[in-house]
């Protein structure tokens, strides 16, 4: 007993530096990768504007309060709409409302598709053929198609609603690559040594499978984010959008509704579908980035 | 190769099974009575109402036990009758979505077809090639990122109305009757020209990236090393990489396929298409549900259609599947 204390406290001693040596490593090699870096300054400057952006107005995004199609000025600092709603106030509005769907959305993806690619992956065997079958159905269905019948037939829509609905069909391929991974990690030494030593399917996989794929989860979310973004914008703009609030697709959509490319009312249209691209592209550059920084192959480049 | 069939077909069968009990259950499980829902939100006299409500209670067959429900709604749909339209009433809401179709069909075939070719082309032509990988990456990353209907918004707006060179609505002229004349082909190209650049542009952007992160998997594979090793001219490496580097690419084809429809049909909305995104579009604003219903059957079975063709290349491109081994993600 005291042996066995002992070892694992010396274990402790020197796994602990070691550990810390392959942060610091990571730590090295993402400060100098100019993808992530990049990537996550538009990121955080997108996050910052939909946080801090709203304090800034007092008007509301419904609300007409200006003379219409006002270019962008001092008193109206992206303009006004044709009907004369202020453009900034729906902008951020629409930031933060694609933030929420980009979390909440691509977070339920996320855990779907780790729950079931970990037990998929890790079980094998019939639970694992009966998993691969519900996602592939899932994963051939057409979301898109998914959510245009659902969200038609709801008669109040929030972003909370969408954001759930879209996680909740977004997780196949998540899925699909997680149990790919799990799978080549299963037959790995230290994890048949776990499962000899008599450790619980769970703990395995939480305690040794888990953080050897940490990396892998995390770009995962972060696809998973920028998708959930996506279609959320999608479905806005073909009108199955929030009822009871702006987002960035519902501005598109009002915009070309409502003439704006006629009247040459640009401010309109230009900055929603923008910020949508700059944020989404963002995330995939990051991506990049981190893969090079997680993965050593790609690094000398 | 037939286990690779079987399995698949099996999938497609379950998918068409799940989506049309979907496409039955959505309005039955909604909170409330779906007629007095639709109805609220028509607004018609009082007498069409009463019409109105007796085909719907007809049509619903709510009076009926769930199982007969169930079982008339595949009656029907196997009878090819997806119900009546409410806004285009009295017209069926399979001929309203025929018409619809070959625009969307004709938008989205050659857009996904030319954008795969290119896109795998120009990725492969840009791996570890410093100046285009730098330069022009970033540039497909922010292209796959696009919005599609954004991209349409800004073609339509610079293009169209800015610079006038295209039109911006319809499939063609308004002054025009379809006909087999050179006029009325050529306005048909130039309306169909827009809309099929911005689907063609974002999902280039995708797949030339896509192409590049695996080819540069494949480049540094052992193969590629003993190629290199035994003097292989850089070409025939390259042509190996492609070749090994193409197949998750076409199963990505198969994973994108949703939301490229989805693309198209936002895209349509942008230049008022007349195909199926724009019918859902008002559909959806007239309240339309039996037409909505409708071309989500469509839409499914068209990605059914789409994904079994893909597999079938699938097989072709790779002997693996053909002869029965592992190969592949089946």
């Amino acid at each position: 007993m005291i042996e066995q204390i002992h070892i694992k406290k010396s274990e402790k001693e020197k796994n602990l530096p070691k550990k810390q040596k392959k942060i610091n490593e990571f730590l090295y090699f993402a400060r100098r990768n100019n993808k992530l870096k990049i990537g996550l300054f538009i990121v955080i400057f997108f996050i910052l504007i939909a946080i801090i952006g709203p304090l800034f107005t007092d008007y509301e995004w419904r609300a007409y309060i200006g003379p219409s199609s006002q270019l962008p000025s001092l008193e109206y600092w992206l303009g006004t709409t044709t009907f004369g709603q202020d453009v900034y106030t729906q902008f951020v509005q629409g930031l933060r409302a694609s933030f929420i769907v980009g979390v909440i959305g691509g977070g339920i993806a996320t855990i779907i598709g780790i729950i079931i690619g970990f037990t998929a992956g890790y079980r094998g065997g019939i639970i694992d053929e009966s998993l691969n079958i519900i996602t592939n159905i899932v994963l051939v269905i057409p979301t898109f198609a998914l959510l245009l019948i659902i969200a038609a037939y709801l008669k109040v829509r929030g972003i909370l609603t969408e954001s759930i609905f879209i996680g909740f069909t977004a997780w196949p391929w998540a899925a699909r690559a997680i149990r790919a991974q799990t799978f080549s990690l299963r037959s790995r030494d230290f994890v048949d040594l776990a499962r000899i030593s008599g450790m619980k399917p769970t703990k395995i996989i939480f305690t040794e499978i888990a953080p050897n794929m940490m990396s892998y989860l995390l770009m995962t979310f972060i696809l998973q984010f920028g998708g959930a973004i996506l279609i959320a914008a999608t479905l806005d703009f073909i009108g199955l959008g929030p009822t009871n609030a702006i987002s960035l697709g519902l501005m598109m959509n009002y915009a070309v509704l409502w003439g704006a490319l006629q009247f040459g009312v640009w401010w309109w249209f230009v900055p929603p579908g923008l910020a949508i691209m700059l944020i989404v592209g963002a995330l995939y550059i990051m991506n990049v980035g981190l893969d090079e920084v997680f993965n050593p192959k790609l690094r000398e480049m | 190769m037939r286990r690779y069939f079987g399995r698949k077909i099996i999938i497609y069968l379950s998918t068409f099974f799940l989506a049309v009990t979907i496409d039955w259950a959505i309005p039955r499980l909604m909170p409330g009575n779906p007629i007095v829902t639709l109805l609220s939100k028509v607004s018609v006299h009082a007498e069409a109402a009463e019409v109105m409500y007796g085909y719907y209670t007809k049509a619903f067959g709510l009076d009926l036990p769930m199982w007969r429900q169930y079982l008339n709604f595949w009656i029907a749909l196997f009878h090819g009758d997806l119900g009546t339209s409410v806004y285009m009433f009295p017209q069926k809401v399979s001929d309203v979505i025929m018409r619809s179709v070959p625009y969307s069909i004709a938008l989205l075939v050659p857009a996904i077809l030319l954008s795969f070719y290119a896109g795998n082309k120009f990725g492969a032509f840009a791996a570890r090639t410093r100046w285009l990988d730098n330069t022009l990456l970033p540039l497909g990353y922010l292209l796959t990122a696009t919005p599609y209907m954004w991209l349409g918004i800004l073609l339509a707006w610079s293009l169209g109305i800015v610079a006038g060179i295209f039109p911006v609505a319809g499939a063609y002229g308004f002054n025009l009757a379809p006909s087999f004349s050179w006029a009325f082909i050529f306005s048909l190209i130039k309306h169909w020209f827009l809309p099929f650049a911005s689907l063609f542009l974002v999902q280039f952007g995708g797949w030339a990236i896509g192409m590049r992160n695996m080819i540069i998997y494949e480049l540094e594979a052992d193969y590629s090393h003993y190629l290199e090793a035994l003097g292989a001219p850089r070409k025939l490496v390259r042509r190996y990489a492609f070749r090994n580097a193409l197949l998750p690419q076409i199963t990505g084809l198969a994973l994108q396929l949703g939301v490229i429809v989805a693309g198209a049909l936002v895209t349509e909305v942008v230049f008022s298409y007349p195909g199926l995104g724009s019918l859902i579009l008002s559909a959806i604003q007239n309240k339309d549900y039996f037409l909505i219903q409708g071309c989500f059957l469509f839409i499914i079975i068209g990605v059914l259609i789409a994904n079994f063709i893909i597999d079938i290349v699938y097989v072709i491109v790779d002997p693996r599947t053909r002869l029965g081994m592992v190969g592949g993600s089946s």
